[in-house]
């Protein structure tokens, strides 16, 4: 097999895919879980850029990363004015705190 | 990168060069990501994210996507950590503040992504891409990348557009409601020390 196939790069992807997940399913910091959401956002523009480069040829790939990082700033932005405006009605980052959301 | 083996006055082929690199920065990415998740301290873990997203940069590089690995530098690491790191100042209390979920919710998180880890290496390995021998005849994919987004991409460059006017909007107006919260809460904080005070008397 070549030195660097699709595949690698594909492992890679998935590696940060799922420790982005296991970073926001177990971890109870607003802002933690926020970071871990822009490390599976890495994780799959790594999936785009890889697939466009190896499988297609063309440049479908790297435009829509560059969408995924417009969608990923915007998100930034409104998230962490959430979190401030939630943290300052609780004064805490615990997610466990806001339980009552779920209706 | 046949000049990066020159300089490094390595014997290696022209092979090696990138697939050295290619470990380096995986190497790089997944260890700070595993930091982002497992440090308590909330600032390491911004400073983890950083280095993480370097690494991601740094196979974009290898990808030959040189313009998306310096949007990746400029926009994820000098905008969104530095806002990041905004919103860590803005809600600190004390940075090993920590609240933890109990021990069986975190072993089945963990056992289920592991199993998603699984299926996607599975699938991963029995997947047969077509393999593609790599053009590179395209001199300056900038150019031709200009030209995707403003042609075939133009209805979502558009509407990348307009949800960043949205975006601008409602931050606008989380920034603009936060006053009004403000004065509940000095107002709350009055009634609570006048309550105590009345203790006190």
């Amino acid at each position: 097999m070549d030195p660097l196939a699709l595949q690698h790069y594909l492992a890679v992807g998935a590696i940060l895919f799922v420790i982005g997940l296991i970073g926001f399913v177990t971890r109870r910091n607003l802002i933690v879980m926020f970071l871990c959401t822009e490390l599976m956002f890495q994780g799959v523009t790594i999936n785009l850029v890889a697939f466009g480069r190896y499988l297609n040829n063309d440049l479908g790939g790297q435009a829509f990363t560059i969408f995924v990082l417009v969608i990923a700033a915007a998100e930034a932005s409104l998230a962490l004015g959430l979190v401030v405006l939630l943290f300052r009605q609780k004064n805490t980052l615990d997610a466990d705190a806001w339980r009552e959301l779920k209706g | 990168m046949n000049s990066i083996a020159s300089i490094l006055a390595l014997s290696v082929d022209a092979q090696t060069v990138p697939a050295v690199l290619f470990y380096l920065f995986a190497g790089i990415s997944a260890a700070s990501a595993l930091g982002v998740v497992l440090s308590r301290n909330i600032v390491r873990t911004a400073v983890c994210l950083l280095f993480t997203l370097v690494g991601v940069a740094g196979l974009y590089f290898l990808l030959e996507s040189e313009f998306l690995a310096a949007v990746q530098l400029v926009v994820y690491v000098g905008g969104t950590l530095i806002l990041i790191v905004f919103g860590v100042m803005l809600t600190s209390k004390s940075p090993f503040s920590r609240f933890e979920p109990k021990a069986g919710e975190v072993v089945v998180a963990i056992a289920a992504c592991i199993i998603l880890f699984a299926a996607l290496v599975m699938a991963i390995r029995s997947a047969d891409f077509r393999p593609q021998t790599l053009d590179t005849t395209q001199k300056y994919p900038v150019v031709a990348l200009g030209q995707a987004l403003l042609g075939d991409y133009l209805v979502p460059f558009e509407l990348a557009s307009v949800v960043l006017l949205v975006v601008m909007i409602g931050a606008a107006y989380l920034a603009k409601s936060r006053k009004r919260d403000d004065k509940r809460a000095v107002a709350r904080g009055a009634a609570t020390l006048s309550q105590k005070a009345r203790q006190w008397s």
